[in-house]
């Protein structure tokens, strides 16, 4: 019996095609994508301020109110930021991807391995608050620079508008430390991918060739890395470009994308601006893939 | 006999406990096609490896051109490799992988262009400068990776089983071409392979590694025909190993002996016993007809098997097949055979 239902769809090759494939196509083109459809068209909606209705008529007066500065500041800061924890994790991810893919020696490879992933077994919430505990006014950092006495230095640091605030826990430079940390593993992991991809016959044969290993790296193992570095930063781009935790935990007053769609859809049930507000990370992270793709970081695939 | 230009002194390599080479002293001369010949794990690779600076000795001395280089990084070597995967950097074109070495070196653009364009011709690939090496085939990736070592005029050019991934009919293309561009360009090449008829084929000489040591040097005809130990007698060609009793009763003395099976043939009626031959009886225990040749199991008197070889000059499968557990005579010359070993 087994063995002929085996015959019947080994005969039929599109059909256990078709039937492996469903499920994630219904997944994605029903849940996925309809509801980024649901959203757009919310997002041509408005809300009757006098009544607090949605009213399902389309117009942009609502992307009117996106573009208002107040708006465009919040998308910039959230930008800038993404920037920011991208990059700086490319600098931290890098170093130790290296290490992983090229020198480290199995065992190590492991364990190494593990440490990365490890903190994505935990609650993000829970690793959050851990921070919440390091950077508050009574917290590690402000213990350690009174010790050292630094902290008139990071006192004097927090006193900047832009990137202080009370305390290291209620500033942007803490919700800058936080996203590093949690998306960190993003970075390391493709960046190792891609790295071990690279054969070390290569390696050899640019220092054959008379490279030193400066002239190799920048020749040949940073082009070979860069789409791994380009996925990663897509996710930490992208994942810090949504989040609406750490903002909320450790923001001052003003808002990130994540935290207006929050206010806008939770608290004043502005359903078509929040709509309107996501429409903005979509469009950031279309920029960023196609100035990616300038770059050459699909070339390889 | 040139100078000696290449000198290993006593090099060792040891990877733990194992001895990947062990105590090796060789001397190439400059200009040769030097072949260093064995099977996997014989040190051939990490004996080439040491002279291009990708592994250092645990002991010894390597010398290029007078000087020690034991120690140097592989970009200060005057040496360039071909390896056994090309190793073409996949994310620039073919005119980019060739001029690679003249682009650290600093030479200007136009000038680069222009070398790469007479190493194209040379390793007959003009036009496909603009092209990715996914772009081309196996034969044509290696030709680019020994364009890419030769632009940079290296005193020695070492080559790691550079045939490896080819299929037949394009390695023997190959070996032809690689003879040719060696002769063109005058330079010393250290060739390593696994294949003795790749190697019997190209070299001026051969080195004939075995568990990490080198077991004869010598021309391809000095190797095949005097082989100097029972490893080198089986592993270029095949050969007949005779040993003890049976080697006593054909040539008085019990000194392990290896004899060639072409060498070999059997006595028709009419053949006399001349002084300068060895005689063996037999039975012919099995036949198989190749083609060209036909291939005989003799089984002698009082033991032992021995291997013929004879040309089908005029001889069909009929003819051959029907002297099967048949008696035959066995003779050849007493100066074909080789005393191996103690």
């Amino acid at each position: 019996m087994l063995n002929r239902i085996s015959t019947y769809f080994y005969l039929r090759p599109r059909l256990i095609l078709a039937l492996f494939l469903a499920p994630p196509l219904i997944w994605f083109l029903v849940v996925y994508i309809g509801s980024l459809i649901t959203l757009l068209i919310n997002s041509f909606f408005y809300l009757d301020g006098f009544t607090g209705q949605v009213v399902h008529q389309f117009t942009l007066q609502t992307y009117e109110k996106l573009l208002i500065p107040t708006n465009l500041q919040i998308f910039l800061r959230s930008t800038v930021m993404a920037i920011l924890v991208t990059l700086a994790c490319i600098v931290l991810g890098f170093p130790l991807s290296y290490y992983m893919a090229r020198f480290a020696p199995p065992r190590m490879k492991t364990w190494l391995y593990l440490a990365v992933t490890l903190p994505l077994w935990t609650s993000y919430v829970v690793r959050v608050y851990s921070w919440k505990l390091i950077l508050a006014q009574e917290g590690i950092i402000s213990w350690l620079a009174r010790i050292i006495h630094l902290d008139g230095l990071l006192n004097w640091y927090l006193s900047h508008e832009t990137i202080g605030g009370p305390s290291l826990s209620v500033s942007p430079t803490g919700i800058f430390l936080v996203f590093v940390y949690i998306w960190l593993p993003y970075m390391i992991v493709p960046i190792q991918t891609a790295l071990e991809r690279v054969p070390k016959s290569l390696i050899e044969a640019s220092g054959d060739l008379g490279a030193t290993p400066a002239q190799t790296f920048r020749t040949v193992l940073l082009p070979l890395a860069f789409p791994g570095v380009i996925a990663g930063s897509i996710f930490t781009f992208s994942l810090t470009l949504g989040d609406f935790i750490v903002p909320q935990l450790f923001g001052t007053s003003s808002f990130y994308i994540g935290k207006a769609v929050l206010t806008y859809q939770g608290t004043s049930g502005n359903i078509p601006l929040a709509a309107a507000f996501t429409m903005g990370p979509i469009f950031i992270m279309i920029a960023y893939l196609l100035i990616a793709r300038k770059l050459g970081a699909f070339d390889a695939l | 006999m040139s100078e000696s230009v290449i000198l290993l002194k006593n090099v060792s390599r040891h990877f733990g406990e194992v001895k990947a080479v062990d105590n090796i002293d060789l001397e190439i001369e400059d200009g040769e096609f030097f072949s260093m010949l064995g099977p996997s794990g014989s040190g051939k690779t990490t004996c080439l490896r040491m002279i291009a600076g990708f592994d250092r000795p645990t002991i010894g001395q390597i010398i290029l051109y007078g000087q020690e280089v034991s120690n140097l990084p592989p970009y200060e070597r005057p040496v360039n490799t071909v390896f056994q995967d090309y190793a073409l950097f996949p994310h620039m074109t073919i005119e980019e992988n060739i001029a690679y070495g003249l682009m650290i070196k600093g030479v200007p653009k136009a000038e680069r262009a222009k070398q790469v364009s007479d190493m194209l011709d040379l390793v007959r690939l003009p036009g496909f400068g603009q092209r990715k090496p996914s772009q081309l085939s196996g034969g044509q990736r290696q030709r680019v990776a020994l364009a890419r070592a030769l632009i940079n005029h290296p005193k020695v050019l070492l080559l790691d089983e550079p045939l490896g991934a080819l299929d037949l009919k394009l390695r023997q293309q190959m070996q032809v071409e690689l003879k040719t561009i060696q002769r063109e360009v005058g330079i010393t090449f250290i060739f390593v392979t696994h294949d003795q008829e790749e190697a019997l084929t190209m070299s001026d000489r051969i080195a004939v590694f075995n568990e990490g040591r080198v077991e004869q040097v010598g021309t391809p005809a000095d190797v095949y025909e005097h082989p100097s130990t029972p490893f080198v007698a089986g592993f270029v060609g095949t050969s007949n190993l005779v040993a003890g009793e049976v080697a006593q009763r054909i040539t008085g003395s019990s000194r392990q002996f290896s004899v060639r099976p072409e060498k070999i043939r059997l006595a028709k009626a009419d053949d006399k016993i001349e002084k300068d031959m060895f005689v063996a009886d037999g039975t012919v225990r099995d036949v198989i007809y190749l083609g060209l040749h036909t291939r005989y199991l003799v089984e002698l008197e009082g033991g032992g098997d021995l291997v013929v070889v004879e040309q089908n000059l005029n001889t069909t499968s009929m003819d051959v097949t029907r002297i099967k557990n048949q008696k035959a005579r066995l003779l050849w010359k007493k100066e074909h055979i080789s005393y191996v070993g103690g």
